[in-house]
């Protein structure tokens, strides 16, 4: 038993340095010079994808509720953060203490979108419960898209109407538009960093390991093994699996923060279905479990198609490809049985009998 | 417009829905596995309709023949090739892998025929009724003609041929279906190949209706025709020609009164609460667990 929670320690240990090492190598390309201004571009949208594809895995792989709506709880978390950040722009200058202000808000507003959808979601199962998510998300998307926010100095002005608000007699000295219906939000500060992506990330997968290893972590993970026995052992699923939900739905709504802060115009048309599709084909590469291999092909999926330009017509086509072929060899027990022969866990235990390290 | 006109035009809207839920409602009532990529076999369906009719110039009567088959086969290959090896996975892996299906199509559509929709010469020829101081379009007569039509032909398909009672039993008891001799296999993809059949006549009269054609032209229809399949109640005939038109009626009107951008909003509403309040849908079975 001990070598076992040995062995869990070590493997998120080899996370965590993992993740240093990568942010201490794209450090020192882009400080030395060496690395093209393109590549520097990349690393905010990579670090908000690794935020969404690790949060995704809590609710797909670990709580094994397929999500089809997570783009959504972005988005819900990108205006919050947003409009945190356009508001308080000339009262808190310092951008330091502004923005993980707007992170956290962006999280804790997201986090309550997801409580709310999540009442109703979670008692639905398998393709019901994939599908609604998916209705939520294109809820969410059109009521932002029709949105109307602005202020003057008569006070708020807030409607779903496009002609109310063309009609509306604003004040033209003091009007602030807030948010501006499909045109979205312009102007949010540009605080976003590699820095402070890093840092959530660290935060949020050191939290994420420790989450699953802990009580709560494994009902979630025994609700998915099987929801009746877990039931029977006095395990509240509902409460486990709308804790992952909730804790996704936070972690989504941070890297919407980060990702609009990285914009210049945020639009609501960008969290579409489309986008929730991409982060579970970070997840399924990843192999729905381990949180290091879905950080891995979150990477290696995103940067390859920006790095090849003539793989770049195919990526989606290649997604594709990614989600069929992997579920139809997870699900061929030749293979299983080929991947366990090559496993590192089985090269070890090779070692070990051969009389090597104990 | 008109109270009625809307109406007439929900009502037809509501049929070409109906058609598409027919295909799901089957799929899921005897595979038991929601096909998201049942959409995308309705563009495809719409793209080679217009390959024929307008590239080729063949004549209209062929190209809907070409394209049914070519449904047809697509859904068939499909089952064959995506599904068939996962019949006794979790129903996590089908699900992604009916999405990747879904998206396998789109993208390949997109590599195809660009993103830009194209138009689409309407199959119908131009005439409009008066009725009641409205004129109705050629269009939505055939469209409602066609699919009560149809539901009634699938009905007694379903109700009095030995493969239409496979069906039944298929999806009521896989094992025991098998038992009686009942080729499980076969059944399935006979269930494919008439849900995409029906998805390339949706797609002619969807294309008719909305005279132009894009890679995401079958998504949203897709994913409504669901909604109404769900609200009819999952494996039932008529229930999904019910819920196909009630959901058609639901759009139409609230994109005349409420407004046009949040009518998907107002129609995934529906699915929502239909789903928590009845969730076997208006016609539908309720099974228990059985440990």
């Amino acid at each position: 038993m001990s070598k076992k929670i040995k062995s869990r320690n070590l493997d998120k240990y080899i996370t965590y340095s993992f993740l240093i090492l990568i942010f201490v190598i794209s450090q020192l390309l882009v400080m030395t010079g060496v690395a093209s201004n393109k590549f520097e571009g990349l690393l905010v949208p990579i670090s908000v994808y690794v935020l969404l594809a690790v949060s995704l895995n809590l609710v797909v792989g670990f709580s094994g509720e397929l999500s089809l709506g997570h783009a959504g709880f972005m988005c819900v978390g990108a205006y919050a953060g947003s409009l945190f950040s356009l508001l308080m722009q000339n009262v808190i200058t310092v951008w330091w203490l502004r923005f993980p202000m707007a992170i956290i808000i962006g999280g804790l507003v997201a986090a309550v979108a997801g409580f709310l959808i999540g009442i109703p979601v979670l008692r639905l199962r398998g393709d019901y419960l994939a599908i609604v998510t998916l209705a939520f998300g294109e809820i969410i998307k059109n009521l932002f898209n029709n949105m109307y926010l602005a202020i003057d100095k008569n006070g708020v002005f807030f409607s779903m109407n496009a002609s109310a608000y063309t009609k509306h007699a604003f004040d033209a000295a003091t009007k602030q538009d807030l948010i501006k219906g499909a045109q979205g939000i312009t102007g949010t500060p540009n605080d976003s960093n590699f820095v402070i992506c890093f840092i959530v990330i660290m935060i949020c997968v050191i939290a994420l390991l420790n989450l699953i290893d802990s009580k709560t972590g494994r009902s979630i993970k025994a609700a998915r093994d099987n929801r009746i026995a877990a039931e029977a052992m006095g395990i509240d699923v509902t409460k486990a699996k709308m804790t992952a939900f909730v804790i996704a739905s936070f972690i989504a709504g941070m890297a919407g923060v980060l990702y609009s802060h990285n914009l210049r115009t945020l639009v609501a048309s960008k969290f579409d279905y489309n986008l929730s599709i991409l982060v579970l084909v970070f997840v399924v590469l990843g192999g729905m479990k381990n949180m290091r291999n879905v950080i891995i092909a979150t990477i290696i999926l995103y940067a390859l198609p920006e790095a090849l330009r003539a793989l770049n017509d195919y990526r989606m086509l290649l997604y594709a490809i990614v989600l069929i072929v992997m579920m139809l060899l997870n699900n061929n027990d030749k293979f299983a049985a080929f991947k366990k022969k090559l496993s590192i866990k089985a090269l070890i235990a090779r070692f070990n009998t051969k009389g090597g390290v104990k | 417009m008109s109270f009625f006109s809307y109406f007439v035009s929900g009502i037809s809207l509501g049929s070409i829905y109906a058609l598409i839920a027919l295909g799901y409602t089957m799929v899921y009532g005897i595979a038991k596995m929601l096909n998201f990529a049942h959409g995308d076999v309705i563009m495809i369906g719409g793209y080679v309709a217009f390959t024929a009719i307008t590239t080729m110039q063949f004549p209209v009567w062929l190209s809907i023949c070409i394209s049914i088959l070519a449904c047809i086969i697509l859904g068939v290959v499909i089952e064959k090739i995506a599904y068939k090896p996962l019949r006794n996975a979790t129903p996590l892996a089908i699900l992604i892998t009916a999405i990747g299906v879904s998206y396998l199509l789109q993208n390949v559509a997109l590599l195809i025929f660009g993103s830009a929709a194209k138009s689409f010469t309407s199959v119908v020829p131009k005439f409009s009724v008066e009725l009641g101081g409205v004129s109705i379009t050629g269009e939505t007569i055939v469209t409602i003609a066609v699919a009560v039509l149809i539901v009634i032909c699938l009905s007694i398909f379903i109700n009095k041929t030995k493969s239409g009672r496979a069906m039944l039993a298929v999806s009521e008891d896989k094992g025991a279906a098998q038992l009686m001799g009942i080729n499980v296999n076969s059944t399935i993809s006979l269930t494919f190949a008439i849900g995409s059949g029906l998805a390339a006549v949706a797609s002619v009269l969807l294309c008719s209706t909305y005279p132009q054609i894009s890679p995401y032209t079958g998504a949203m229809p897709g994913i409504k025709a669901f909604t109404a399949a769900v609200f009819g109640g999952i494996g039932s005939i008529p229930g999904a020609m019910i819920g196909g038109v009630v959901l058609g009626i639901i759009e139409s009107l609230s994109k005349a009164y409420i407004s046009s951008e949040l009518s998907d909003a107002i129609v995934f509403g529906v699915l929502i609460i239909v789903l928590l309040v009845r969730p076997t849908g208006l016609f539908g079975k309720k099974f228990n667990e059985k440990v």
